[in-house]
This record gives structure tokens, C-alpha cells and sequence, in this order.
């Protein structure tokens, strides 16, 4: 007899798309890119599924709870061992993050982050230098990005971080409303 | 080798270790909504980032060590960080004038790292410096604009920068565990950052219209070596109550 995972790695990702974000609960981890790998062992070998994480921001409160949310999913479905493993290279990035997650997130009311991360690494002497840095009111607005609620492009900053640290706080000049915007990293 | 690269790993988690502790103190009572939030998810980056040095230093070290019995388990002369970092609060020009002296210097150094040939700390490097080039655009954008704000706000900072500015030496003062990091490749000279780190302070503090001190004034030097100022006492005491008061408790 061939020997089979207790349960498919398939069958575990698709789970785990339905484990919400705990600070935001509209999006799933996958949506996120939080889950990098998922791996099933034999059922002879114990069936023990390992799931590979990684931290958004190195301080993200979350993580702690995203590990133990895992494990409460998987186990309530009766994967015999679940073992979380966290990895932190490479580095999570926004460009990791779904369509479908961004979506979610325009219609939960936070601006999804626009443009790739990679492409708008800044070479650590420009740094918040240049010409943009010294008239901080006008900038920093990334391009493309529009309120999630009207969706005019005239919006301004309010506040460079917010209530995560994976947001930073807007304000729209259009419909004159406050938004979150999930910012590019 | 390892006593040096655990010696280089404290270094590094302790800076963000404590300088997180400084900014917590300014939680619930910063000068605008903004500026706490700002604070807080700092001192929160910082954190993350000291938990990942001091677990790794905790493994390069051997002794069954984790990242909560470093950070709490050890007294003043057993850290290791900046003297500027433990520096008190002072008034909001105090504190951003540390933040941003502290984070040119870290975003620096931190990219340096990610070419370290110890792969653990290329990839905590290349993570954590994402975060600080983050906060570096805040500091700098403040430092000009308080610098070149009100004759009173030009004021403050200019005595925190000339108050601050001999903590700023020691960034760059190498002993032998720079140089065994150094000679394996761990991280780049950490002198040969100065020039730059010079060169872009100056060209933050003309646009902010402050006078920048001079950069071979007498510095002060120390909390590398574990010589901590009669701060760092107090400091730890808040921090470490809980498990001093109640070893190994967890939440």
C-alpha cells in the first residue's frame, strides 16, 4: 500500500484561505501572504502537517495570534499534529498580497497599497531626501492610490503611521472622509 | 569568534530594546494624536526587531538563553547598547533629535548588514531596515520642519542637538568585537559610515536651518563596552519589574 498525507496540502491551503486576519477581519492570511509554505506528512510518519509563516512587520502583535489561529483551524479539522515554523527571509512584502485581497480591502473601507514594493525601493542616501522631503504636506501621496469610499484620486495625508503598523492614515479631499491605507512595503 | 558575535548581536538588540522602551514612555501623552501613534508603532518595530537579534544572540551564546531572559535577566553593566539610546525623553525636541541622530545611523548600518555573510543576520537586516527607512523619512521630515518652525521650536532643537551631539561618537568608535565582526565579514567597518552619516546630518540640518555642532568635538563613550549613564538603572527597573518581581512569569 502506498503511503499518503494524512491530508492534502491542498485541502490545507484552502483552509487556511478561510483563517481571517486578526486585526483585520475581511482578509484571510493567505490573501495576505503570511502563509509561505505548507507541507503534509505521510500518515505512517505521524501526519504531521507544517506551516510555514511570516511576520508582516518584525513588531506585528498579530503574529502571535495568526500562529495560534492556524493551529486552531487545522486541529479543529482533525489534522493530527500541526507545527507552525517561521521564517522571516525574504522579507514579507505588500507585493505578495492577493487581487482578491486587495479587493476586500477597498470594500472594507482601507485604500489597498498600489504599485510594487520592489520597484520603489528608495537608495538609502535619498531617503526621505529630495526634493519631496522637505514639503512633507504635499507628499508623500503615492501614485494611483484613491479613496477606497468615492474613489478620487485627490487625497492627502493625515498621518504617516496608524492604528497598525501597517497603515498610514488619509484623508479625502473629495468626499472630505477619513480612510486607512494599507501602505506599499 | 562566538563570544564576539554574541557581544555584536546584543549590540544591536539592546539599541532597539531600549530605545523601544524610551519611546513607550511617551504613549498616551505625546504631543498630538499622530505623534503617539507614530511613537508607538516605532517603539513596536523596534521591539519586533530587538526580539529577533536577542533570540539570535541567545542561540549564537549556547547558555539556554532566550530573548525574554536577555532582555530581562541582565543588569545595566550587561547591556550593550548606545548611551544615546538611554538617554532620557526630555522634551519632544529631545526625543526626535535622538530618533533621528539614531536612525541615519541605524538605517545605515543595517543596510551594511544585509550583505553580512551570516545569512541569520542578512535576513533580520534586510527585514528590519525596511521598517527604519520608514522611520528615518518621519524623523528627518520633522527635524526640518520644527527646526526651521518657530523661533521657539528652532530653539528647542538646537539645544537638543548640541546636547545629543556627543553621544553621537560612539556610533562610529570600533573596538575589537567591530573588528573580529568585521574581519568574518558579520558586518562592515562600522568608521567607514561616518562620512556619509556626516554628510547627510549636515545637509538635514541645513535645511532645518540648525547649526550643526563640530563633528570632532569631545564625545562621550561606554554603553558599547556596558558603561551605562545613572539612567539606564532606572530605566531597566520599569521594564524588568514584572519579571524581576515574579521570575519566569508568562503571560
Amino acid at each position: 500500500m502506498v503511503s499518503a498525507p494524512a491530508v492534502s496540502a491542498a485541502q490545507v491551503w484552502a483552509w487556511l484561505a478561510e483563517v481571517e486576519d486578526p486585526e483585520i477581519p475581511v482578509i484571510s492570511i493567505v490573501d495576505l501572504g503570511i502563509v509561505r509554505d505548507v507541507r503534509c506528512e505521510d500518515e505512517a510518519a505521524g501526519g504531521e502537517c507544517v506551516v510555514t509563516i511570516t511576520p508582516t512587520y518584525s513588531g506585528c502583535p498579530a503574529t502571535h495570534v495568526i500562529a495560534r489561529s492556524v493551529v486552531d483551524a487545522l486541529e479543529r479539522r482533525g489534522v493530527p499534529g500541526v507545527r507552525i515554523e517561521t521564517r522571516i527571509a525574504p522579507a514579507w512584502t505588500t507585493d505578495w498580497m492577493s487581487e482578491d485581497g486587495r479587493r476586500k480591502l477597498r470594500e472594507y473601507g482601507i485604500a489597498p497599497p498600489v504599485g510594487l514594493a520592489a520597484t520603489q525601493i528608495i537608495p538609502v542616501r535619498d531617503i526621505g531626501r529630495g526634493p519631496a522631503r522637505f514639503a512633507a504636506h504635499a507628499a508623500p501621496v503615492p501614485e494611483g492610490l484613491a479613496c477606497p469610499r468615492c474613489g478620487s484620486p485627490k487625497v492627502q495625508l493625515t498621518s504617516p503611521f496608524g492604528s497598525t503598523p501597517c497603515k498610514a492614515l488619509y484623508r479625502c479631499l473629495g468626499c472630505l472622509e477619513p480612510f486607512d491605507h494599507f501602505k506599499c512595503h | 569568534m562566538l563570544d564576539d558575535q554574541f557581544e555584536f548581536l546584543l549590540r544591536l538588540g539592546d539599541n532597539a530594546l531600549v530605545l523601544s522602551q524610551r519611546l513607550c514612555e511617551w504613549v498616551g501623552k505625546g504631543p498630538a494624536l499622530e505623534e503617539d501613534m507614530a511613537l508607538a508603532n516605532t517603539a513596536l518595530d523596534l521591539l519586533g526587531q530587538a526580539r529577533l537579534w536577542l533570540t539570535l544572540a541567545g542561540e549564537v551564546e549556547g547558555a539556554g538563553r532566550g530573548e525574554d531572559r536577555l532582555a530581562h535577566g541582565r543588569d545595566a553593566h550587561e547591556f550593550r547598547n548606545l548611551l544615546i539610546v538611554e538617554r532620557p525623553n526630555g522634551s519632544y525636541a529631545d526625543t526626535l533629535v535622538r530618533q533621528y541622530l539614531f536612525d541615519e545611523w541605524h538605517h545605515r548600518v543595517l543596510d551594511a548588514l544585509k550583505r553580512s555573510s551570516d545569512g541569520r543576520v542578512a535576513a533580520i537586516a534586510e527585514k528590519a531596515a525596511k521598517e527604519v527607512a520608514y522611520h528615518l523619512r518621519r524623523s528627518a521630515d520633522l527635524v526640518v520642519r520644527l527646526g526651521d518652525g518657530s523661533a521657539e521650536s528652532a530653539r528647542r532643537m538646537q539645544a537638543a542637538l548640541d546636547e545629543l551631539w556627543m553621544y553621537t561618537g560612539e556610533m562610529f568608535a570600533a573596538d575589537g568585537v567591530d573588528e573580529v565582526m568585521e574581519a568574518h565579514g558579520v558586518c562592515a567597518s562600522v568608521a567607514s559610515l561616518r562620512e556619509e552619516w556626516l554628510a547627510d546630518v549636515g545637509a538635514t540640518l541645513a535645511e532645518a536651518r540648525l547649526a550643526m555642532p563640530a563633528p570632532d568635538a569631545w564625545m562621550q563613550k561606554g554603553g558599547k563596552q556596558g558603561r551605562h549613564t545613572e539612567h539606564m538603572g532606572y530605566l531597566l527597573a520599569e521594564m524588568q519589574f514584572l519579571q524581576r518581581a515574579y521570575p519566569g512569569q508568562q503571560w
